[in-house]
């Protein structure tokens, strides 16, 4: 009902912008270009008064529609948050006169990027709404943790603990998982502080395991249903209304309604047979895993070798047994806490075995993450552990058990050692379920031989079973980053997955001990319970936090191309019966990379669109082709690139003033469409920044760079129809980081645009 | 080998750094070393000894006994203490240098001819007698330490320097003859006795 608009305009004329911009032009084109019905001044918007002011318009008035001139949107956000209105901001401060050298030959083209940023926030303005929850949503406070393991019951005790109810889905017939065969545990914390080098000084070692005490809380727990001996057989639905079955070994299935979900799925043990040559068929020559029984089964007492049962008087431990490897069959990576294990291990031999039991760790690099770290180390050197820089080549069986040979990195020497018993350390193995995405993304830019015979690769390759069974369109499960583990970002948002209220937790993300996997385990459990808040009020979840608004789409307009379904990377978009897209809207994490993907473009937000952008695009000033004045598009994400050129601005960077910068939610979510319609209202350049993809993507919404960078590939033949030339158009990763890069990207475009002249449509 | 290597020998089989930890002076510290390598470098001469005090340690956890103790490593040392001030696991290493020297001279393995051995006796030698250091004759002492001819070719060459000191009165030659003594001479080496006598405890002890 486009007559109960009503526009209101704003312009601060505090932080100097009242003396470098001409305030009265700004508010004559605001009413005049931008249409806002009323626009008044003030001298510090953000203050008490001037946030009155706004209220004021609001409450008395009825504006229904508010466009503030002021600073970033980044900045003041708790100032200026009215939530009753649609609202936009125009960035005079970092965006204007802070970005700009304060002179009267600048004076002309300061005013002019004021006056656009104006009109563009006018424009965006109005083609929004107020967002408003769809009403599909309740609060469904339980959480399903899949995985009875340390990290499973930590997340199941924590999230009782706030009170939330917790469904906990475990395969075997006891809760524990492999934390519940530890003899010991590596120490969690450091030595006490002021304690200080010395060769008798009081340092951490090893620790009781109290997985059973953790055991009896969770079966002691009112608000913790166990279920044991079962498997989740179907998860459909999204945050706030996942419906689960749950189905038991003996066949019977119950169904619980969830509202967010932890997975804890754990790990499995590397398979010793991959390394032959380090002698894993001789019975003196055990695993990490192993070991641990053999100590566990002697109490206090020595422990014995497993061939003939001798007491153990020297023990050897190979380090990095088939890891960090390129070799065929062995882990790519290293799983980090080997040493730790090692070192506790190895402590065991000196405390039962005793103080003359030569105990030799051959370590390649030696890690001791946590806290106790090398606080632990220094525990272990003090119980005379030999610690020896060794490259080990082959453990062979002879002497009084085995016989491993190495060489000695620190002596230059070959090297061989004799002992009752090899330990060695192996690898942790994530249990993941099938990657969804595996034959999509290792296939990119593969044949169609080739993609054929990796297809019937697969299918000769042992099944992985499922863990979530997830009823999605993108697979049963979450999907992987690297050798199996769950994709995270490890820095900025280590729990999230990529399946939104699911967060996976411990050594299914990465290799980790029990305290990093308890820390982890709380982590993701707080994500999960406010996923099902979040779900709850039909706001976002991160990045996009308190976001209301939910794409929807025109359904007349849709050709069913699936494109949508197949690129959202939150696998948020089903069939409905007709091959429609169906939006789940509480697994949306408002990115925009669906409606940036739609050819039609019938996808939009209430406060996002094709027109609040493409509306700005065209509300800028175009100079005529012989003023010597172009004008250069920046895209830039609103995570990382748009707060860099913020910060560029803040300290003291001149921004070209040919720019107009228009922050996205994720380059995702550009539309080819921008592209083209700029380039035909006579935009002279282009550029669009997002954040780094790949592997070690910095994007928060994870593929969104990545689906942009692909599209944009395809720009340069759009250009040549329009006989313009590529170079007009770029696309670049920024980080937040790049204070200094982001305006130079800028003026490299200005280069380009001098070199190829301005651009012939300027009308 | 002497009879006391020999007990040690038997003693420790495998273990020389548990025979180090025991024996050397400091050597409960060796096992605390992380081989970051900082002593190495931070060594000045480091360039000129077999085994910097690294590989020493490192060897001594090999249970590398002969060649550690035969080394003539720890004998270069010359106590400029960059590497106790640099390490980070606060190892006194130049103290375990020495103590390692003089545990090997216990044994009765010193590398052949090694000068900072025997300069070290000639000065216990001096030492020992009036319980200071005569310095007329430990010079005297130190020139002729390999041989008569060099020690006449050495003297000739600085007596110069000698006859000025005896002129300004920093040299007296009448130390020649005896020599002055500590004031309570006997008592001085009843010191020495006792603390050999703690010495040789805590060797029955630990040790043979």
């Amino acid at each position: 009902m486009a007559d109960d608009k009503k526009f209101a305009g704003f312009i601060c004329t505090g932080c100097g912008i009242g003396e470098r911009l001409d305030a009265g032009q700004l508010e004559t084109t605001a009413k005049r270009d931008g249409k806002m019905a009323t626009c008044q001044q003030h001298e510090m918007l953000c203050s008490k008064e001037g946030v009155q002011l706004i209220r004021d318009a609001i409450d008395k008035d009825g504006a229904t529609h508010v466009m503030i001139a002021a600073c970033s949107r980044r900045a003041k956000v708790e100032a200026f948050s009215f939530t009753d209105v649609a609202m936009s901001r125009a960035n005079l401060r970092e965006g204007v006169i802070w970005a700009r050298p304060e002179n009267d030959d600048n004076q002309e083209t300061t005013q002019e990027m004021a006056d656009d940023y104006i009109r563009m926030a006018c424009a965006e303005v109005k083609y929004m709404n107020k967002p408003k929850m769809s009403g599909e949503q309740a609060l469904n406070k339980n959480i399903l943790v899949v995985g009875g393991g340390v990290t499973g019951m930590t997340a199941a005790l924590e999230t009782a603990a706030a009170g939330f109810p917790v469904h906990l889905v475990e395969k075997t017939g006891a809760l524990g998982g492999w934390a519940a065969k530890w003899h010991k545990r590596i120490p969690g914390r450091a030595a006490a502080d002021g304690v200080g080098n010395g060769t008798n000084v009081d340092l951490p070692m090893p620790m009781d395991n109290d997985v059973e005490q953790m055991v009896a809380a969770v079966e002691a727990s009112e608000l913790i249903t166990v279920h044991l001996n079962s498997t989740v057989t179907k998860t459909s639905g999204a945050p706030g209304r996942f419906s689960v079955d749950i189905t038991t070994e003996s066949g019977s299935t119950a169904t619980e309604n969830i509202g967010a979900i932890v997975q804890a799925s754990g790990w499995k043990e590397f398979d010793a047979s991959a390394i032959p040559s380090l002698g894993s068929s001789n019975a003196d020559v055990v695993s990490n895993v192993e070991l641990e029984a053999l100590a566990k089964a002697a109490g206090d007492g020595p422990i014995k070798r497993p061939s003939d049962g001798k007491e153990v008087k020297s023990v050897v431990f190979v380090q990095n047994a088939g890891q960090a490897s390129t070799a065929e069959g062995h882990l790519p990576y290293h799983s980090g806490i080997g040493d730790l294990i090692a070192i506790k291990q190895a402590i065991y031999f000196k405390a039962q075995n005793g103080k003359d039991c030569d105990t030799t760790i051959l370590f390649d690099n030696l890690r001791t993450p946590g806290a106790a770290g090398e606080d632990f180390y220094r525990s272990g050197q003090q119980q005379m552990v030999i610690f020896s820089k060794g490259q080990v080549g082959e453990v062979t069986s002879g002497g009084n058990g085995a016989t491993v040979s190495f060489k000695d990195l620190i002596l230059d020497e070959e090297v061989k050692l004799e002992a009752d018993l090899v330990v060695l350390d192996l690898g942790m193995v994530p249990n993941s379920g099938p990657d969804p995405y595996a034959a999509n993304e290792s296939q990119e830019g593969m044949t169609d031989e080739e993609k054929g015979d990796a297809k019937a690769a697969a299918e000769i390759a042992v099944p992985i079973d499922s863990i979530l069974n997830l009823d999605y369109r993108q697979g049963s499960d979450l999907p992987q980053l690297k050798w199996g583990f769950t994709d995270s970002h490890f820095i900025c948002f280590p729990y999230e997955t990529r399946r939104t209220g699911i967060y996976a937790a411990g050594p299914v993300r990465r290799p980790m001990d029990i305290k990093q996997a308890q820390d982890d385990a709380t982590g993701a459990a707080m994500k999960a319970i406010q996923a099902a808040v979040n779900a709850g009020q039909g706001s976002a979840a991160h990045p996009r936090v308190g976001d209301l608004s939910y794409p929807s789409f025109r359904k007349e307009g849709c050709t069913q191309c699936k494109r949508c379904t197949v690129e959202c990377p939150f696998g948020a978009i089903n069939e409905d019966e007709k091959r429609y897209p169906m939006f789940n809207e509480s697994r949306c994490r408002r990115c925009g990379t669906c409606m940036g993907a739609c050819p039609v473009r019938v996808i939009s937000f209430e406060n996002y669109s094709i027109d609040s952008v493409g509306q700005q695009i065209k509300a800028v000033d175009i100079p005529d082709e012989f003023s010597e004045k172009p004008r250069i598009l920046v895209m830039a994400c609103e995570n990382d690139a748009y707060p860099a050129l913020d910060q560029a601005a803040m300290s003291g960077q001149e921004i070209s003033p040919w720019a107009r910068i228009i922050p996205v939610r994720c380059l995702g979510s550009v539309s080819l469409s921008w592209v083209t319609d700029a380039m035909n209202s006579g935009y002279d350049g282009i550029i669009m920044m997002g954040c780094q993809r790949g592997d070690d993507y910095q994007c928060h919404f994870v593929r969104g760079s990545t689906m942009a960078a692909e599209r944009m590939a395809k720009v340069g033949d759009t250009l040549s129809t329009l006989n313009l030339e590529p170079e007009r158009v770029i696309v670049h990763e920024v980080a937040i980081t790049d204070i200094e890069r982001a305006p130079r990207l800028i003026k490299d475009m200005e280069e380009v645009v001098e070199r190829v002249g301005m651009s012939p449509f300027k009308f | 080998m002497s009879d006391m290597n020999k007990a040690m020998v038997e003693k420790y089989r495998n273990s020389f750094l548990s025979e180090v930890e025991a024996n050397v002076e400091e050597g409960e510290w060796v096992k605390m070393c992380m081989q970051c390598g900082v002593c190495a470098g931070s060594c000045p001469l480091g360039d000129a000894w077999e085994h910097t005090p690294q590989k020493i340690f490192m060897m001594i956890r090999a249970g590398k006994r002969d060649e550690v103790l035969a080394s003539d490593s720890m004998w270069m040392c010359t106590s400029c203490y960059n590497c106790i001030v640099r390490c980070p696991r606060e190892l006194p290493i130049t103290h375990i240098m020495h103590g390692l020297a003089h545990y090997a001279k216990r044994l009765g393995i010193v590398p052949q001819g090694q000068p900072t051995a025997k300069f070290a006796q000639l000065f216990w030698d001096n030492l020992i007698k009036k319980g200071r250091v005569n310095e007329l004759k430990l010079g005297l002492s130190l020139y002729f330490m390999n041989g008569f001819g060099e020690g006449i070719k050495t003297s000739l060459k600085m007596k110069d320097i000698g006859l000025g000191m005896v002129k300004t009165k920093r040299m007296n030659p009448m130390e020649m003859l005896g020599g002055h003594a500590v004031k309570d001479l006997s008592g001085f080496q009843k010191v020495i006795k006792k603390a050999q006598e703690l010495e040789e405890a805590r060797l029955a002890k630990h040790g043979a």
